[in-house]
């Protein structure tokens, strides 16, 4: 099941999807995470500093994104560098619906070693919102074990 | 306030060691809306070779969140804290953070400019084990949307929390 390298080419698309961010979303990462910055749940705040309204935690976006790059190699240990911009704040109504974040990937390129560069693309309403979104994985190679030989070690 | 371009290259004595408990890493996970078996059951995280669960990619953010909370004070910096946004983030993993890890944040202060009337702070936070081995290192700019010069005008299109 291990995702390999000789699988994979600079252009494979990685599945698409649609993630809604609600304020219950805030509220709920506000919890898990300890970010309690007012800007994410108070839209008296939110003004305050300049947004439209309350704006989803930039942590959690890059978390949504994550996951298409995780959900494709299906080992979190594989990833071994993510980095992102906050390039546009997503602004969350309070509505039942929230925010859309659409999330796109593509492998951007081919590095040493079995690595691949996955390039994501966030946007919501059309704006994006993630710049130069970027996460490198360590894909298997050919000859390798399935999973590892000795238990506590992990596939990078 | 006015931030103090001679912290650059301050670093700050370990913080406190963060236990991460599987359940910390449960609520993440479900936060996130990311329900794979590798974050919740042991199994599935052994079937990958991994010794317990682990954390999703960016959990080490919380940690690192945690530390700067426990060693850090912008006030010291002359950075206003009133409304910070996030400017950009990087992780760079050796290993996936898993349940059992106590982990050591270390924190360095790696830039300080004001960029279009807005004071940026860059932060390096390295994380290793109970036996001090390298886990992840993270990079990131924190923005104070709190105008240096008002004359200046806004910048505030790079950044979300």
């Amino acid at each position: 099941m291990t995702l390999r390298a000789e699988h994979v080419a600079v252009g494979t698309e990685l599945p698409a999807r649609t993630v809604t961010v609600t304020r219950a979303d805030l509220v709920r990462y506000a919890g898990a995470s300890e970010d309690f910055n007012p800007v994410h749940w108070n839209p008296r705040v939110a003004r305050e500093a300049g947004m439209p309204d309350v704006i989803a935690h930039g942590m959690l976006t890059m978390a949504v994104a994550a996951r298409t790059v995780t959900d494709w190699v299906r080992d979190p240990g594989a990833i071994v560098e993510y980095r992102t911009r906050f390039s546009s704040p997503v602004v969350v109504p309070d509505d039942e619906h929230g925010a859309y974040l659409e999330v796109r990937g593509r492998v951007g390129a081919l590095l040493d070693g079995g690595r691949v560069r996955v390039d994501l693309t966030v946007t919501s309403g059309g704006v994006k919102v993630l710049g130069e979104a970027r996460a490198v994985v360590q894909l298997g190679l050919p000859g390798q074990p399935e999973a590892p030989a000795e238990p506590g070690e992990h596939s990078r | 306030m006015a931030l103090n371009p001679t912290c650059v290259g301050t670093k700050y004595p370990p913080a406190h060691p963060y236990p991460v408990a599987a359940e910390a890493i449960r609520r993440f996970a479900e936060a996130v809306g990311d329900p794979a078996a590798v974050y919740v059951d042991p199994d599935a995280a052994r079937a990958l070779g991994h010794p317990d669960v682990v954390a999703p990619p960016t959990f080490p953010f919380i940690v690192v969140a945690r530390a700067m909370h426990d060693v850090f004070r912008y006030e010291e910096i002359g950075f206003d804290p009133t409304y910070i946004v996030h400017g950009n983030q990087r992780f760079e993993y050796t290993r996936p953070v898993r349940a059992g890890d106590r982990l050591v944040t270390t924190l360095e202060i790696t830039s300080a400019k004001t960029l279009r009337g807005r004071d940026v702070l860059g932060l390096r936070a390295d994380l290793a084990d109970a036996d001090g081995a390298h886990v992840v290192t993270t990079h990131m700019t924190l923005v104070s949307m709190v105008p240096v010069d008002a004359a200046e005008g806004g910048a505030g299109d790079d950044a979300q929390g």
